[in-house]
């Protein structure tokens, strides 16, 4: 029985990483389906990028409908676990605590492990020790990437609130200098207006 | 005694064959099913999400320049009288529009139920891909929702070794070693881009500090400025009333 073909099937449908980011409006929820076969070790990890608090809630089911992770206003998580069963997983992002503000989230839904780089790597040999090398290296660069994703999703947080700064910084400026110029204005003007209003009020004041 | 014994090991040795056989039967009987079902899915049965008929919906990613991005997208429509999500679709297209950080639009296409787009970015930033679906046939939707399957790749996850190895004739070591060279291409093209993020963000904060700094020095000078003028103009008033 040959083996190699229908694994390698096996192997490119259902294993893979996605990745996005995506705008989520206020009061909204956004619902990501995937097919996973049982046994098969899943990682969903996520991120709020920029909006509001940076916090959302997040609700991983399995086919059945339960509950197999539930967190509310999180920022930053991420949670492993195996496919009990075959069937359709589903996991939501909400953002319906939100009034007004719309939030991008990012996420890393993974599923089993990456397929080989080789068609046919059914190898019964080991690999060589460049081989093995190659492949600790290659493990090592993709933390690194993980990495790199996570710092620069974090950067863009923190620079989104550097801009919302600057431009809260500005129309305040704007609106205080404004605001002082129309009281101070106002203030003087009604203080004139209580002492010119009618002329028994002045001589009352007179006597 | 030899003979019997050799006759119960011989029976022994078919009855483990026989359960070999039936466990290999088994076996090849799932992966021909998981080999069924991954045709039936075709080509892209990666994550999946539901899509209203006029909604629009957007992806961002965050990328340096000169990165390629290959995106999949496979469409299904529900049935409603059968209750379930129809295979393909005929006349149904999604329309991708793609643009770069500069809010240009760089891609603006139609394509048919199933489709794959691939742009490279040539500004570094935030490109955002974004998908509604072209039906005009309103009664398709018949108040459904649309099943979109998609799957963005990014970068060195867009390579197709096998087709880089057949290309070049690449041994598999040569073929690692390559996989390895585009990692780290792409994890220097990414720390290229982080600084120049890091120095947007640096003037950013550099511009608030000088705001923040002037606007109170401005703010001191108007309040003393004002507090003066109020005075002055109420003491002539007053002094106009004959009250002072």
């Amino acid at each position: 029985v040959s083996l190699s073909p229908q694994l390698c099937a096996l192997m490119f449908s259902w294993i893979r990483a996605s990745e996005l980011t995506f705008e989520l409006p206020d009061n909204a929820k956004q619902c990501f389906y995937e097919d996973i076969i049982i046994g098969t070790k899943c990682t969903l990890e996520f991120q709020v990028v920029t909006g509001g608090h940076y916090d959302v809630d997040c609700r991983l089911e399995d086919p059945d409908g339960t509950v197999l992770y539930k967190e509310m206003k999180k920022q930053y998580d991420s949670f492993t676990f195996t496919a009990s069963r075959n069937g359709t997983f589903k996991f939501c992002f909400s953002n319906e605590f939100s009034t007004f503000t719309h939030k991008t989230v990012y996420f890393d839904f993974q599923v089993g492990d990456d397929p080989p780089l080789f068609p046919n790597e059914n190898r019964v040999t080991a690999l060589t020790q460049m081989e093995s090398a190659c492949v600790s290296i290659h493990e090592a660069l993709k933390s690194v990437i993980d990495y790199q994703t996570h710092f620069r999703l974090r950067e863009a947080q923190g620079r989104s609130r550097a801009e919302d700064l600057n431009t809260r910084v500005a129309f305040w400026s704007i609106g205080e200098a404004f605001i002082l110029l129309v009281v101070s204005i106002s203030q003087v003007l009604l203080l004139r207006s209580f002492f010119s209003d009618k002329k028994t009020t002045t001589t009352r004041v007179g006597s | 005694m030899t003979m019997n014994n050799l006759g119960k090991s011989l029976v022994r040795m078919r009855s483990f064959t026989g359960s070999v056989k039936m466990v290999a039967v088994r076996m090849q009987f799932t992966l021909y099913l998981v080999l069924l079902l991954n045709i039936y899915n075709s080509f892209v049965s990666a994550l999946y999400f539901h899509i209203g008929e006029t909604e629009k919906k957007c992806f961002i990613e965050e990328i340096p320049d000169e990165t390629m991005i290959i995106g999949n997208y496979r469409t299904q429509l529900y049935d409603k009288q059968k209750e379930e999500y129809l295979p393909a679709t005929q006349g149904l297209g999604m329309f991708v529009e793609v643009k770069d950080p500069d809010e240009k639009v760089i891609l603006s296409r139609q394509y048919g139920s199933e489709g794959r787009f691939i742009f490279t970015s040539h500004t570094p930033g935030e490109h955002q891909i974004c998908l509604h679906s072209n039906s005009s046939k309103f009664a398709l939707f018949a108040g459904g929702m649309l099943r979109v399957h998609l799957d963005i790749q990014v970068g060195e996850h867009t390579n197709n070794y096998a087709e880089i190895a057949a290309k070049d004739k690449l041994t598999e070591l040569q073929l690692r070693v390559r996989q390895l060279m585009e990692q780290v291409d792409q994890v220097q093209k990414e720390q290229n881009y982080q600084r120049y993020r890091e120095e947007r963000f640096r003037q950013t904060s550099e511009s608030t500090n000088q705001r923040v700094l002037w606007w109170s020095i401005v703010q001191t000078l108007i309040l003393v400025a004002i507090g003066f003028w109020q005075m002055r103009h109420l003491k002539s008033f007053f002094e106009a009333k004959k009250l002072v």
